[in-house]
């Protein structure tokens, strides 16, 4: 164990003013936390995975198997799909208000009047 | 789903003698990255271009009766659009998150790869650390790619953390676009001059600004006869990179800590191929001609310069091309990359003593395995800035 305290090293800054993306500092924090979490949960899930596999495969795990656990080439696919399903899930409202910019849209109310009256 | 569509795992980089050993978790830590990253430039990467083309460009226009006439005024223009803000903030993130794991990762083990590299290194001739060389000022004015410390910083005297915490998120931030060993851009330069020039085998090489030495290791392995140097000031990444060429085969290479403004040391005609790999981005428009010029005294006549970078903006690149390509300068500490890509890189070679006819560009995308890693997109779903696709900027020494 090195002497350094890692847990703190590791969240070292970075020197360099950091732009100001959303406006506001508390919304640039709250994004930090929430993508720590995404990743977090991120992590869980492929830990889970690699749990279930080595069930499957052996019917018992130990902490030593999960930790030497190499995925084949058809699990780290089936893991990555995964993932990228999650983060796709994750990141829906992004993607959509992509997708949005694409067409100009009429709020819903307008439409609803338009079919009321037509 | 295609393959090609999910990337490989973190399991899948090689694991070299003194590559850090990841735990379960630190690995999917960077498998989410890997596939964060690729989400951000291939699915909603294009939406920065919508966002110009519907609304950014059209209020634009209606505020000065005219097109935006740079890439600055495209970047001051769209960092007013909620959605590229939020966008840039995630990809920002992203970067913040691979350091912060890298170094985790790391930090937790320096001891025992500080132990691996010393064994690789004490007293072998082939590493030459000179503490009297200083940081030069476009390498510290901030931490470039947002990595804490650069790559001089030490977390302890002697250590390997920089070079370290280098070389185990290339993987995650290209999203294994440059293969099991992050070398793909070497690995396309052996192909390249093998065909090229098939048969040459240059005496001596030069590798100005070598980081961590993986795009010169696959040179080395390719002609073993051949004397290696490659160069840097930043002491972390030599150890580190000397370390990991010895446990991977390279004997015929040597790091050398220097300044290559200054190449004083080796007499004119000394190599007969001088090249740099995404490094003329990270200096400073003082710096970059001298150390082209300085590279084009110690070349051989009849011998090779070569550059390979991000390709240059020229006024064919629509403007909307090069802002986007600039994401890095402003986003993530990489200061002089919008400067220099807007350099005339064959004038510049050119007032070195190159003639333009002596001169070439021509494409290079990474050479990896593909039965295990992605062949790098390009295009409008290119993670830009990253891709594994370069432009190398080259000359061949006139004779006389």
């Amino acid at each position: 164990m090195s002497d350094i305290d890692y847990i703190l090293r590791a969240g070292a800054r970075a020197k360099g003013k950091r732009p100001d993306f959303l406006g506001d500092p508390s919304s640039e924090r709250m994004l930090s936390i929430l993508l720590a979490v995404v990743g977090e949960v991120s992590v869980l899930k492929e830990r889970l995975d690699t749990v279930e596999r080595l069930l499957d495969s052996k019917g018992t795990i130990s902490r030593a198997d999960i930790e030497k656990y190499q995925p084949d080439r058809d699990a780290a696919y089936q893991r990555g799909l995964m993932t990228k399903e999650y983060i796709a899930r994750v990141m829906r409202g992004v993607q959509q208000e992509m997708e949005a910019m694409q067409t100009d849209e009429k709020p819903v109310a307008d439409i609803s009047v338009d079919l009321r009256d037509n | 789903m295609k393959r090609e569509d999910v990337p490989p795992p973190y399991t899948a980089v090689t694991r070299h003698e003194v590559f850090p050993t990841p735990t379960h978790d630190e690995a999917a830590r960077f498998n989410f990255l890997t596939a964060f990253n690729k989400y951000l430039s291939g699915v909603v990467g294009p939406g920065n271009k919508l966002a110009y083309e519907k609304r950014v460009l059209p209020a634009f226009r209606a505020e000065h009766q005219r097109d935006p006439k740079d890439r600055f005024e495209i970047r001051h223009a769209m960092n007013k659009d909620p959605w590229h803000r939020f966008w840039s903030a995630c990809k920002r993130n992203s970067m913040e998150m691979r350091q912060q794991n890298g170094r985790s990762m790391v930090l937790r083990q320096l001891e025992a790869l500080d132990a691996k590299a010393r064994e690789f290194n004490a007293d072998r001739p082939t590493l030459e650390l000179n503490p009297s060389v200083a940081t030069p000022r476009y390498q510290n004015a901030v931490d470039i790619h947002c990595m804490p410390g650069s790559y001089h910083g030490e977390e302890r005297p002697g250590d390997v953390s920089a070079g370290a915490n280098y070389d185990c998120g290339i993987f995650a931030t290209t999203a294994g676009g440059l293969g099991a060993l992050s070398d793909g851009g070497g690995q396309a330069l052996v192909e390249w001059i093998k065909r090229e020039r098939p048969g040459w085998t240059p005496k001596r090489i030069l590798d100005v600004g070598c980081t961590i030495g993986h795009n010169i290791v696959p040179l080395a392995l390719a002609f073993p006869e051949t004397e290696i140097i490659a160069i840097d000031t930043a002491a972390p990444v030599l150890r580190y990179g000397h370390a990991r060429a010895q446990a991977l085969g390279a004997k015929n290479l040597k790091f050398i800590q220097m300044n290559a403004e200054d190449l004083s040391r080796f007499p004119d005609g000394h190599f007969d191929w001088v090249q740099t790999t995404m490094f003329l981005h990270e200096l400073s428009g003082k710096a970059l001609p001298q150390i082209i010029r300085e590279g084009v005294r110690v070349l051989a006549p009849g011998g090779l310069m070569l550059h390979l970078e991000q390709p240059q903006y020229s006024d064919e690149m629509p403007l909307y091309e090069q802002f986007i390509r600039d994401w890095d300068a402003f986003n993530n500490n990489e200061p002089f990359w919008s400067a220099m890509h807007a350099m005339d890189l064959k004038k510049v070679i050119e007032a070195a003593g190159l003639p333009r006819s002596s001169q070439f560009v021509t494409g290079v995308r990474a050479v990896v395995d593909p039965t295990v890693f992605p062949v790098a997109a390009s295009g409008e779903k290119e993670d830009h800035g990253r891709a594994a696709v370069w432009n190398a900027y080259g000359a061949w020494k006139p004779q006389s």
